[in-house]
């Protein structure tokens, strides 16, 4: 039998002290909530807590705090799935900024200015710098939009996962994600592709 | 002509994509139009290059 170790305890708590931080930030841009976040936070500590023994190697504990994270996330939305939905349907009318939706194109049906070169698709971008602007133009999509565009990118989930989830149309999730994606695209223009060319 | 399709379209076919497979008379129409358009293959690698940043993305949320 195992006796309690206060030493031990410590260690635990500090290196859990340092992970939450940084699951904390993944939450809120999930969730959109600042509770819910805190609370699916702390389940995953909690988890974690019941199995000790699985803190060695501080890399694989984050992989592992993490994957534990996004089933409590999961959670979270389906039990909030009601709340989600109606934030979806504030989205459009509260901002009023529509035009963020919609590529500029002339009335033939061209490209009203031709979209700028980002350079090679295949470029290395894993830089803080890069990814602070990332999570903020993420951080800056109306809540619904938010939330659903990191289920697909952050969750990896698919869409009739995600319409079964959230109970949502197809339809309905579609122009969400396209409306994401648009004004993602218009964030990262504007915040880092545009400033090379 | 049934294959032939705006840039208008074309970009709203390479968003969807990301989401979802796209019928097999719709991946054609759209590979005849990046192969003639000027606009929409630049945009389309826009498109790529947020797959890819986003794929980096996850991994570093990973660790």
């Amino acid at each position: 039998m195992m006796r309690p170790n206060p030493q031990n305890a410590m260690a635990i708590e500090h290196q859990l002290a340092e992970h939450r931080a940084y699951l904390l930030r993944f939450a809120r841009l999930q969730l959109r909530n600042e509770a819910w976040a805190e609370d699916a936070v702390s389940e995953t500590l909690l988890a974690a807590l019941a199995k000790p023994q699985s803190f060695g190697n501080q890399s694989q504990l984050r992989t592992w705090l993490v994957g534990i994270l996004k089933h409590k996330v999961v959670d979270t939305l389906r039990q909030r799935a009601r709340e989600v939905s109606l934030d979806s349907d504030s989205d459009g009318a509260a901002d009023g900024s529509q035009e963020l939706d919609a590529l500029p194109f002339l009335a033939s049906g061209r490209f009203a200015r031709a979209p700028s070169d980002w350079g090679d698709p295949e470029q290395e971008l894993s830089s803080h710098q890069f990814f602070q602007v990332l999570e903020a133009c993420i951080e800056k999509l109306p809540r619904a939009q938010g939330r659903v565009f990191l289920m697909r990118e952050w969750l990896e989930l698919s869409c009739p996962e995600i319409c079964k989830e959230l109970n949502l149309s197809a339809t309905n999730l579609y122009v969400q994600l396209h409306r994401a994606r648009l004004r993602l695209r218009e964030c990262l223009e504007l915040n880092w592709f545009g400033q090379a060319s | 002509m049934f294959l032939r399709r705006t840039c208008k379209e074309v970009a709203a076919l390479l968003i969807a994509r990301e989401d979802r497979d796209l019928p097999l008379a719709e991946r054609l129409a759209l590979r005849l139009h990046l192969a003639a358009c000027q606009a929409c293959p630049r945009f389309e690698r826009q498109l790529l290059t947020m797959r890819n940043a986003l794929r980096q993305w996850r991994h570093y949320s990973q660790e």
